[in-house]
């Protein structure tokens, strides 16, 4: 496979909702999308990433109003573990059609939910709208914190926005200070567990989007799957998106493929490198476990 | 439509959940009946006495050493099956039978449960309690596909069942401690919550981005562990998600 995925379309693309804009990172693609499909009846509720109990620490919640949709807008630089709430979801919730967002990795989990629902009871066929956003590494929320904290000198309940683009990570305070660390200085915090994921663009969403490749307050939009393909002609189609072409807007489709390039070749090397990081007592050498081979 | 494949149930020390975990695909198992699979050997459900040849062998429950039928009957389906599957936590991993050490009722006597794979060789794992409906409508139908279907279905059966004979070359012991040992230890879990809602009796919460197993709440069934999407990944297949998703709904309908 391609590293940026199979996809039927991608475009660039930003909200029409001015209230979901004020609140959303970029587009507002995710949040306009799962609101759409909330009013349209393609699903009952959508797992996002809530607010939690501490200032950016996300806590998964099902969604199931567009108020709802707005308090879980924008991103935090921590995971939310929305898998958490799949079951959930379909049983104390009572939802027949699951909307869930997630980083590639969660919705990789996603899709091996549905094709080896070994502890999932009847959860596959009421995944109704995979959406995915681009993500090059995750952080604990105890690293979000040394980042905020310590090195962009800023406490985590005064930040307005956090945001990562062209090499820097940036912290937006309330009271309109603004501070940034290079983003190579985070490397050392990045979870281990992305030190060997494949994907970039979530690959196996129904729709994929993320900020790269398109201009400030603009969305990249990949539209994967049959099913994500007919939910972003209805939303086009009812107007609730501004698009343009790829070949349009700077900096374009090559930076989202090298962003791509770049996350998947190094990490390829680091699973391959498991392979061999010990030794055997015969000189030969040792591996690590590789899930891409077995469990 | 080619000729249908047998599939019996041996049930040894289990609840019947994973019995009736088969029932719950509702329409869905008269179709499997109907078209892919006769039932050849199952408790109520088939009036057989006697452990019959078959296609697939799913068994239920762990064996109990004290109970010389159960030894026999199980060697008896392994040596009369060409697939024999551990269908459940008990027959993969023991299961809440793990924690039995006798003097119970009705039978104080039996004391000895092993998970399955500790006495006959077992080809595929599926493991959780109770197993899922869909999981083993999977199996049923890649099991089909393996034995009947075309050079392009056998392929993508083999693919498909894979993992999970992986899986069962992988070692009869589970507990939530996989999580720690096989996934976080090794430096693969990215915190996507999946063994949290995995679970079925909620043993596992997720405490800053990472799991936490309440170990005492554990039953070692296994399913957190196989569903993590670090335990495997296989790309052949999942690559192919709608491909493969559409296969098997348009084979039930």
């Amino acid at each position: 496979m391609d590293v940026l995925g199979n996809y039927k379309s991608v475009i660039a693309a930003r909200s029409t909702d001015r209230d979901i804009l004020k609140k959303s990172q970029d587009g507002g693609i995710i949040t306009t999308l799962f609101a759409y499909a909330l009013e349209e009846g393609i699903i009952d509720g959508a797992i996002v990433a809530g607010p939690g109990d501490e200032p950016w620490k996300p806590e998964p919640m099902v969604a199931t109003t567009k108020a709802e949709l707005l308090a879980a807008a924008g991103t935090r630089y921590t995971i939310s573990p929305n898998l958490a709430l799949i079951k959930e979801a379909t049983r104390s919730y009572g939802l027949d059609r699951v909307g869930i967002v997630g980083v590639p990795c969660q919705v990789q989990a996603v899709r091996k939910a549905q094709l080896y629902p070994i502890g999932l009871r009847d959860v596959d066929d009421k995944i109704a709208l995979v959406l995915g956003i681009f993500c090059m590494e995750n952080l604990s929320y105890q690293a979000l914190e040394a980042i905020v904290e310590d090195h962009c000198n800023q406490k985590m309940e005064s930040v307005r926005k956090m945001d990562i683009g062209k090499g820097k990570f940036t912290v937006y305070t309330e009271r309109g200070a603004v501070s940034q660390m290079p983003l190579k200085l985070i490397h050392k915090y990045v979870q281990p567990g992305c030190h060997v994921c494949l994907d970039y663009v979530a690959n196996l969403a129904d729709i994929s989007s993320g900020s790269v490749g398109s201009p400030d307050g603009w969305s990249t939009v990949f539209v994967r799957s049959t099913k994500g393909n007919t939910v972003w002609d209805g939303a086009i189609k009812a107007g609730l998106f501004e698009t343009k072409p790829m070949d349009q807007v700077k900096p374009g489709l090559d930076t989202v493929k090298k962003l791509a390039t770049d996350k998947i070749t190094k990490n390829q090397k680091n699973v391959d490198a498991r392979k061999t990081v010990g030794l055997k007592g015969d000189g030969t050498p040792k591996g690590l476990r590789n899930p891409y081979e077995s469990p | 439509m080619a000729e249908k494949i047998s599939i019996g149930e041996l049930h040894l020390s289990g609840c019947t959940g994973c019995l009736v975990t088969l029932a719950d695909n509702y329409e869905g198992l008269f179709k499997l009946l109907d078209d892919y699979a006769d039932l050849a050997y199952a408790l109520t459900l088939v009036d057989v006495r006697h452990v019959p040849e078959m296609d697939v062998c799913l068994v239920e429950g762990s064996c109990c050493l004290d109970d010389k039928l159960s030894v026999e009957e199980l060697k008896e389906a392994r040596a009369k099956s060409k697939v024999l599957v551990a269908y459940g936590g008990c027959a993969a991993y023991g299961n809440i039978t793990r924690f039995c050490r006798g003097g119970q009722w009705n039978q104080p006597g039996h004391e000895a449960y092993v998970p399955i794979s500790d006495v006959v060789d077992v080809d595929i794992f599926l493991p959780s309690c109770p197993p899922c409906p869909q999981a083993v409508r999977n199996v049923a139908v890649m099991a089909y596909l393996l034995l009947r279907g075309n050079d392009e279905q056998k392929k993508l059966a083999t693919a498909y069942l894979t993992p999970l004979m992986q899986l069962a070359q992988r070692g009869n012991e589970a507990c939530g401690c996989d999580l720690m040992y096989d996934v976080i230890n090794q430096g693969l879990c990215m915190g996507c919550g999946t063994c949290a809602g995995t679970c079925p009796v909620r043993a596992i919460t997720m405490e800053y981005g990472k799991p936490n197993v309440n170990r005492d709440l554990c039953i070692k069934c296994g399913a957190c562990y196989a569903q993590c999407p670090r335990s495997w990944f296989n790309f052949d297949v999942m690559n192919n998600y709608e491909g493969v998703m559409d296969a098997i709904r348009g084979a039930m309908k």
